[in-house]
């Protein structure tokens, strides 16, 4: 086992279950100069937490969630499953370790010519778990994943949301220690993006496996991960827990993912502006009624994006300061006496 | 015209074009389907490149497919006699359909093979699929559809292939329109003749149609 290095906030860290160190992939390219698709990649992710992995289309997302189980090998760098490292394996052991990492993907990769059942049974099939075995274990996931009365039933006869869930019932056949899930709800609605969702933190809670989401959507991320590694033209811009990422964006990239550009608020210039950041601890509304409240002021709400992320309320809020610079200065005191995050913005947000 | 033995003739023509046809079919698809598969398999971006084989079966496969048919059934002749001992007749042109054919098939299959999203071997690489696993358990079954039709196509060009055979010597009902048609006028029986080699050819290909449609589970 490997047991924790210490993690960026300098605490020991509980048990990493996968690790990257100075990853590097580069893919050949016609002209020989090569393609470098990700960039010295170093994370650490801990055992039992839903990790997001979040970047534009083309950041590098899919070659390093594939390098994780080598159906990509790296250029150069480690990745350590459990301690050992993968570049060290022979190809038998290197294909019994992938029988612990699930992973499913945006168009769901079904066997088009198998049933539900049969799917859910292929994975078994190459573990060499005998055909009773299989079945029994298949129906049990299918079960879980809701769709015990689909059994039968073709992946062309079946929705996108059924067919995801068979094959996340197909991912967890073998009992992973870990699940991959590359833009696994990308092609879904957002409702049956939530089923989803739902689906994977309950498998996440019951079965203690750990989960990596890749994703290009800010949404994905703040309803399900704990912590998120931002990844841009294959660079690791920020890693950290959601709500720290959400709430105080440090990168560009970050702040484009946070902030995206359809609702930036240059359209609300002239007068002065605060942003008021939520990191949890308190709610909206009392803020600005206490506001409202205490200086007979009305007080008008110029952009906010407020969310649940994992279980806590944060989010943001620009707010227009009254003309009178004496009021705008006591508000703004006020804000900062309640414990807020408030900060004056000029110009561009 | 058709007297008896007319009739006769026509009617062990059509067993001896059937015979050719399905057997040669049949060992053709015994080694066309693996090279096929190999051609995939061994492929630069495949499951398990092997690249001087994949050169070796690539250029087998392409100089076999450039020789014409008829050219290629006599050039084999002497094959043909170390094998049945013979180059006349039904049996004896099952060699040269064979040779003829399996290289065409070979691509038939890896087409076919070729059509499957790569996501899904990916899937089942991600699990641990070794490539054996991954030929047997996913590469033939989701294109088994998809190889059923090439089927119709194939056996239609050995059916056409087999009718040539009666310039040297094959019997069956391409012999039969030859002699007459060719060589005696006898327009009747050669019409006879063509319109039961449409007949075979439509039957076929309906049958095999039928079998591909039941078999695929992608629309339903
Ligand atoms: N096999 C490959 N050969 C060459 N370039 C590749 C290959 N796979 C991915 N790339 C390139 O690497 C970059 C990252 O791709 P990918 O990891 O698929 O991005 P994402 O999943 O974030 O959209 C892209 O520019 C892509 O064109
Ligand atoms: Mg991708």
């Amino acid at each position: 086992m490997y047991y924790g290095i210490r993690g960026d906030d300098g605490i020991s860290t509980p048990e990493t279950i996968v690790s990257l160190r100075n990853l590097t992939k580069t893919f050949p390219t016609a002209d020989g100069a090569g393609f470098t698709a990700l960039h010295d990649i170093s994370l650490d992710i801990r055992k039992g937490e839903i990790f997001g992995i979040i970047g534009m289309s083309g950041a590098g997302k899919s070659t390093l969630v594939r390098c994780i189980n080598y159906l990509e090998r790296p250029t150069s760098g480690t990745v350590l499953f459990q301690g050992r490292d993968l570049s060290k394996l022979s190809m038998p052991e290197l294909l019994r370790v992938r029988q612990s990492i699930g992973m499913i993907f945006q168009q769901f990769n079904l066997l088009m010519q198998r049933t539900a059942l049969q799917n859910v049974c292929f994975p078994l099939e190459i573990a060499g778990v005998e055909k009773k075995a299989r079945i029994r274990r298949a129906e049990e996931l299918l079960e879980l994943v809701g769709l015990a009365d689909k059994r039968n039933s073709y992946p062309s006869q079946l929705s996108g949301g059924q067919c995801q869930r068979v094959a996340i019932a197909r991912a967890l056949a073998t009992s992973p220690q870990v699940l991959l899930c590359d833009e696994a709800t990308s092609a879904l609605d957002p409702s049956t993006t939530r089923g989803v969702l739902a689906l994977i933190r309950e498998i996440n809670e019951k079965l203690g496996i750990t989960v990596i989401i890749i994703t290009h959507e800010m949404a994905v991320i703040e309803e399900i991960c704990q912590r998120v590694a931002i990844i841009d033209a294959g660079r690791i811009a920020e890693v950290g827990p959601v709500s720290d990422i959400f709430t105080h964006p440090k990168s560009d990239a970050a702040r484009r993912l946070v902030l995206p550009p359809g609702e930036r608020v240059e359209e609300f210039m002239g007068g002065r502006r605060c942003r008021i950041v939520f990191d949890g601890r308190s709610a909206f509304e009392p803020v600005i009624s206490n506001l409202v409240l205490e200086f007979r002021h009305p007080v008008n709400i110029l952009y906010a994006n407020t969310k649940e992320i994992d279980g806590k309320a944060v989010g943001q809020m620009i707010i227009a300061l009254p003309e009178d610079d004496h009021l705008a200065e006591r508000m703004l005191g006020s804000m900062r006496a309640q414990g807020l995050s408030v900060e004056e913005v000029t110009g561009d947000v | 015209m058709f007297d008896q033995a007319v009739v006769k003739m026509i009617g062990n023509g059509i067993l001896e074009t059937l015979y050719m046809t399905l057997t040669s079919t049949f060992i053709a698809y015994i080694i066309g389907l693996p090279l096929g598969v190999a051609l995939v398999v061994t492929d630069k971006d495949g499951i398990h490149p092997i690249r001087w084989l994949n050169s070796i079966l690539n250029v087998i496969v392409n100089i076999l497919r450039s020789i014409p048919f008829l050219i290629l059934m006599i050039f084999v002749t002497p094959l043909t006699r170390a094998i049945i001992g013979t180059s006349l007749g039904p049996t004896a042109t099952i060699v040269p359909l064979v040779i003829g054919s399996a290289p065409f098939i070979a691509r038939l299959v890896e087409s076919s093979i070729k059509e499957i999203d790569k996501g899904v071997i990916e899937a089942a690489q991600s699990m641990g699929a070794k490539p054996m696993q991954i030929i047997w358990k996913v590469l033939l079954p989701e294109a088994r559809p998809s190889i059923l039709v090439g089927a119709a196509i194939a056996v239609t060009t050995i059916l056409s292939y087999s009718a040539m055979a009666g310039i040297i010597g094959g019997r069956g009902l391409g012999d039969i329109a030859i002699r007459y048609g060719y060589y005696r006028y006898e327009n009747g029986i050669m019409f006879v003749t063509v319109a039961l080699l449409v007949i075979i050819v439509q039957v076929l290909q309906e049958v095999d149609m039928m079998v591909a449609r039941k078999n695929d589970k992608r629309r339903k």
